[in-house]
């Protein structure tokens, strides 16, 4: 095992974290603004993959694919918040859990019945296909590097619509008191519904990345929102820098644990059963790794008001 | 009586009823049916004493319901290959596939619990369900018992006194577990027990303050939620005679507060009407249509809006506080 191959995984690790980041920042402020718990936010992940293939598909641009999934995933983003959230806030958690459930179940199979069972496929851009040497002479995919980039880019972008824009002030607003805010003249209804469009917009875009390193297909979503949830935990709810923090924690003990555990045991216990135990312990240990933080900090590691 | 008891009679009668109207009028899938319902209202059941009574949405209860039906799946499959369990030769036996269902999952259920109570809300909510993700995971990763595959159950485990191969005697067995599930839920919601665990959903401060602690009564009631729901998913993997990783998926989690709320939360019969309304719905729109899950999610969206209080709420009226 060489320094480069670690570091190949290295970087793995932190483009998985920049895009569970994307996921993590949407669900965060819709949890702190409004108090929801969205188990759909995967579907409006799946809805800015399918976008992107299908756009890219029929105009042959892989650019015009993501601004198609950035759109359609804050429409539905909105139309949902609309149509159906909106009536949610004043209820319990139970209720979220299960109306958004029912809400993957309409999203799942209405795309199974728009585009069929079948996975879809995206190619990278040819500007970005290909791969870059790195000092060291590690030669890693352009592509996986400017997900990093851009999901760098997103976190900068939001910190500072979050710390300097009118809007941000209203968010940050929203999240200590909404009555006060309502009562300040500033319509929460819009307001909530930026905010749900924004987070689905930042699903969306991740779906569309992910889309071209995997197959884009019915389902995909949930197991990233799961992952999300693990992070937005760790991270302490309503926190961006949390979701941040925590999704790169998870990104990198993720793929490290995944790399390196059964390279471990096989020392340990010899090769035949490291391969098995050790993917089996892998898969368990970012669970594990939250569950070290909650016995230490049951709000999370930024917890927001403390 | 009350309106309520009565409707709770009548439901449970209406689901011992089903499967011999079924044979009657020469439908005998009616009895896998009505098999299928008795079993996911007893795993709803077992849900409903967390999170009816305490309030605790669990959305990781398919990690207790999945290990139940392994545990049923490894007694079989132990048995039938003559192969020790914990350096004992076993019988194929469905009591001991319960004992170890409900041992291994309220151990799970100890442990994950411990830590998941040191937290609540939404956060509850998402630790459950990461939990059961990891025991998903590590399901499909161990390969001893199929892994992604999955377990098949080539001849179910005995009962004494029953042909298990029978649908009908399968059938009064889990018609039997969903009752004396039943009873175990009105006894404990009645004892003192039962009044501190409400009492701590409806606020914890006051339990608190008059000096008892909520968090072992929820640890408590955390377990023995678990532990219904493991025999549960022993008797379904009994029915399928098969068991894979997907019965320990979120979705199933999912599925299961979605009895719950549709029947009614913290209702006695609600989690068995709630399984049987579902059960129903899955099978006429199945065959109605092959987008039945779209019209499933439309109808769950329509009663979370617009039907609060689930169906038993919709005819019995709102819990009475007295």
């Amino acid at each position: 095992m060489s320094t480069a191959l670690l570091l190949e995984q290295l970087l793995n690790g932190i483009q998985f974290g920049v895009m569970l980041f994307l996921m993590a920042a949407g669900l965060t402020l819709i949890f702190g603004v409004m108090g929801l718990i969205n188990l759909a936010h995967g579907s409006l992940y799946m809805v800015g993959a399918f976008a992107c293939a299908a756009v890219a598909a029929w105009t042959g641009s892989f650019w015009l694919g993501i601004v198609a999934s950035l759109a359609a995933a804050a429409a539905a983003g909105a139309i949902v918040e609309m149509t159906v959230i909106r009536r949610l806030y004043s209820r319990d958690h139970l209720d979220q859990v299960l109306a958004t459930f029912a809400l993957i179940l309409i999203f799942s199979e209405g795309t199974r019945w728009v585009f069929g069972s079948f996975p879809l496929y995206l190619d990278i851009p040819l500007s970005l296909a290909g791969a870059v040497e790195l000092p060291g002479g590690l030669h890693y995919p352009l592509y996986r590097l400017a997900i990093i980039g851009v999901g760098l880019l997103v976190a900068a972008g939001l910190s500072l619509l979050i710390a300097r824009t009118r809007l941000g002030m209203r968010i940050r607003a929203g999240e200590s008191d909404r009555e006060m805010i309502g009562a300040l003249g500033v319509d929460i209804g819009t307001l909530y519904t930026i905010v749900f469009a924004l987070g689905a917009a930042l699903a969306g875009l991740a779906g569309a990345m992910v889309g071209a390193l995997q197959s884009v297909q019915v389902g995909m979503g949930e197991p990233v929102l799961i992952l999300a949830f693990v992070v937005i935990v760790i991270g302490g709810i309503g926190s961006i820098r949390g979701a941040f923090v925590g999704a790169l924690l998870v990104g990198v003990v993720d793929t490290l644990g995944r790399f390196l555990l059964p390279h471990l045991l096989a020392a340990l216990i010899g090769p035949s059963q490291a391969q098995g135990i050790g993917g089996a312990l892998a898969s368990m240990s970012i669970y594990i790794v939250m569950a070290l933080i909650l016995a230490l900090r049951p709000k999370g590691l930024f917890a927001a008001g403390s | 009586m009350k309106r309520e008891t009565v409707l709770s009679i009548a439901v449970l009668v209406a689901l011992l009823a089903l499967p011999f109207a079924g044979q009657a009028l020469g439908h005998p899938f009616y009895v896998t049916l009505a098999t299928r319902m008795a079993i996911l209202a007893l795993a709803a059941v077992g849900l409903n004493i967390a999170l009816g009574l305490g309030g605790l949405v669990s959305f990781g209860h398919a990690a207790f319901f999945g290990i139940g039906g392994y545990a049923a799946g490894i007694v079989a499959s132990h048995a039938m290959n003559a192969e020790p369990l914990f350096g004992l030769n076993l019988p194929a036996s469905m009591p001991l596939a319960w004992i170890m269902a409900a041992v291994f999952a309220g151990l799970a259920a100890l442990v994950t619990g411990a830590i998941s109570l040191r937290t609540s809300g939404v956060y509850f909510i998402m630790i459950t369900l990461a939990f059961a993700q990891m025991i998903y995971y590590f399901a499909i990763s161990w390969p001893a018992y199929g892994g992604e595959d999955g377990l098949s159950i080539a001849m179910r485990n005995g009962f004494p006194g029953a042909n298990t191969a029978r649908p009908v005697d399968l059938f009064l067995i889990s018609f039997g577990l969903l009752v004396a599930a039943l009873l175990l839920f009105w006894r404990l919601r009645d004892s003192r027990f039962g009044a501190a665990l409400q009492a701590a959903r409806q606020n914890e401060t006051r339990v608190a303050a008059i000096g008892i602690e909520p968090f072992p009564i929820r640890l408590a009631a955390f377990v023995i939620s678990a532990m219904v729901a493991a025999i549960a998913g022993a008797m379904f993997a009994e029915l399928n005679r098969f068991v894979s990783p997907s019965m320990l998926a979120w979705p199933m989690s999912g599925e299961l507060i979605v009895l719950i709320i549709l029947g009614g939360t913290g209702r006695l019969a609600g989690p068995v009407a709630g399984a049987m309304v579902f059960v129903m719905l899955e099978y006429w729109l199945g065959g109605l249509t092959e987008r039945w899950q779209l019209f499933l999610g439309l109808i769950l969206l329509g009663v979370v809006l617009f039907a609060r209080g689930g169906l038993i709420g919709l005819i019995a009226g709102k819990v009475r506080h007295g």
